[in-house]
């Protein structure tokens, strides 16, 4: 790991005015994916922002029909909050297979959806809840947020504040773990509010998407049944030594009908 | 360029001049002298350097020595009571051959630890799930979960060494 300068702001303007005044600097938010990466020397960059002091960005509260998550609130902490587990059970179980134990301890939300890895839990969330990534600067809409692989609509001076997502009448998130890594080889998120239906696959492409068919279908029907015959489209799922493209679009109409059995 | 950073560990207060890029683990086993704190991969993926960090378990390779500036770590050595008898957990692992070579033993036992205080009561699934971050090379998996579900929930341990 190349040698860095560590700041450890209390304020988020005290950490914004670090990150425009310093061109290589980077947040630094649980480090479980950055640390790793600049052990790899895949990035040195000049200056390391640690949010971690900054008390704004951490907790869980319910604002109307919505559930607000500080970015800095690790996966742990989600997972065991009542406010979650009652409101939107689904999203407390998501966090709480996230990788293991410690990483869940470290971990955060903002990192997360910040670093949008293709084999994140937290993105198939955000689309199949439709949530909102709020920032310093903006709202951003589910639908508007994943751009690509690791790609996402942030600017290099933008930090995620928080996540909001509307509380669901029905939801589930089912996963196909890594058995190494717990990551998802597929996962899928399914919500159910008066007609609108979400379906949100993780995993499986370059980001996390929707299923707009199996959407419509179960708009009709909010049935494992009424998507027997869907699943993912081969052609724009990943294909690694993990899975082949042809076996995430498989993997993905089995978990969207655990899902909407489970929701 | 260097800085100090203080902490206290197991108890005490412990000051060092660190680099910004030193790991938690670095520091506690080249310059606090604490080598039970072990770093089996480097990687997150081992569970050998898990510590408690103001009293939850972290993976101590992937944390920077100052990001626990201020904090409470606690690591193997400041488990037993100063006359050295064991802390429950590690009378647990030794009445239940929780260990081979030994080299995960640190990490196993600050993470049991930290199973038993989140999940008093926790069944042996529960158990094999929370290790999932802890790999044993010596795949003596079975000593290990009958260690841990001893303390955390004694009436499910089916003791295949005492029977
Ligand atoms: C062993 C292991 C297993 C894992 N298993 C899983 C799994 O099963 N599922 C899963 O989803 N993830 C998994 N992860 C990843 C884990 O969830 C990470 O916590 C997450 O990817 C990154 O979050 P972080 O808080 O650690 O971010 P960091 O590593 O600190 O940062 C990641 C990136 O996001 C940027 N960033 C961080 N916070 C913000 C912010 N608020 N605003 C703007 N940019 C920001 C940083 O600059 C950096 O580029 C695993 C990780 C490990 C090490
Ligand atoms: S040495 Fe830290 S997880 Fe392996
Ligand atoms: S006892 Fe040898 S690695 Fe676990």
């Amino acid at each position: 790991m190349h040698n860095f300068d560590y700041h450890a702001p209390k304020l988020l303007d005290t950490a914004l005015t670090m990150i425009s005044d310093r061109e290589d600097a980077k947040i630094i938010a649980g480090g479980m994916t950055l640390l790793p990466t600049l052990k790899q020397r895949l990035a040195a960059p000049s200056d390391l922002i640690d949010l971690a002091g900054i008390a704004d960005l951490r907790g869980v509260k319910k604002d109307g029909n919505e559930i607000v998550i500080g970015a800095m609130t690790c996966h742990n902490d989600v997972a065991t909050s009542d406010i979650v587990k009652a409101n939107i059970p689904a999203l407390a179980k998501l966090a709480s297979i996230i990788g293991d134990p410690a990483v869940r301890h470290r971990g955060t939300i903002g990192g997360s959806l910040a670093n949008s890895d293709p084999a994140a839990d937290y993105p198939g969330a955000v689309i199949g809840l439709n949530g909102t990534i709020v920032t310093n600067k903006r709202s951003i809409k589910a639908d508007d947020y994943f751009l690509g692989l690791f790609e996402t609509a942030l600017e290099r001076d933008e930090i995620i504040t928080s996540v909001r997502f509307p509380i669901p009448e029905r939801a589930a998130y089912q996963k196909f773990r890594h058995p190494a890594s717990g990551y998802a080889v597929v996962g899928v998120m399914v919500s159910k509010t008066g007609a609108d239906v979400r379906v949100g696959v993780t995993g499986a492409g370059p980001c996390a998407f929707r299923m707009s068919e199996m959407e419509a279908a179960l708009a009709k029907s909010f049935t494992a049944d009424a998507i027997k015959d869907l699943k993912g489209n081969a052609d724009d799922l990943l294909s690694d030594i993990h899975s082949t493209n042809e076996y995430r679009a498989h993997l993905v109409g089995v978990l969207a009908r655990r899902a909407v059995a489970e929701a | 360029m260097t800085s100090k950073v203080t902490l206290t560990v197991n108890g005490k207060e412990r000051s060092a001049d660190v680099e910004a890029r030193t790991l938690l683990a670095e520091l506690l086993r080249d310059q606090l002298g604490l080598t039970g704190t072990h770093v089996g991969c480097d990687t997150t993926q081992c569970g050998c350097c898990v510590v408690h960090v103001d009293g939850k378990a972290v993976k101590s390779c992937t944390m920077l020595a100052v990001q626990a500036s201020g904090k409470q770590v606690t690591t193997i050595e400041g488990l037993a009571a100063a006359d050295g008898t064991l802390h429950p957990m590690q009378e647990a692992f030794r009445e239940h051959h929780g260990l081979q070579c030994g080299f995960c033993t640190p990490g196993m036992v600050m993470m049991g630890i930290d199973i038993a205080n989140r999940m008093p009561g926790a069944d042996e699934k529960t158990v094999r799930e929370q290790l999932e971050g802890n790999l044993c090379r010596c795949t003596g998996y079975q000593g290990i979960v009958e260690a841990i579900l001893s303390v955390v929930n004694p009436g499910a341990v089916k003791d295949h060494h005492h029977a």
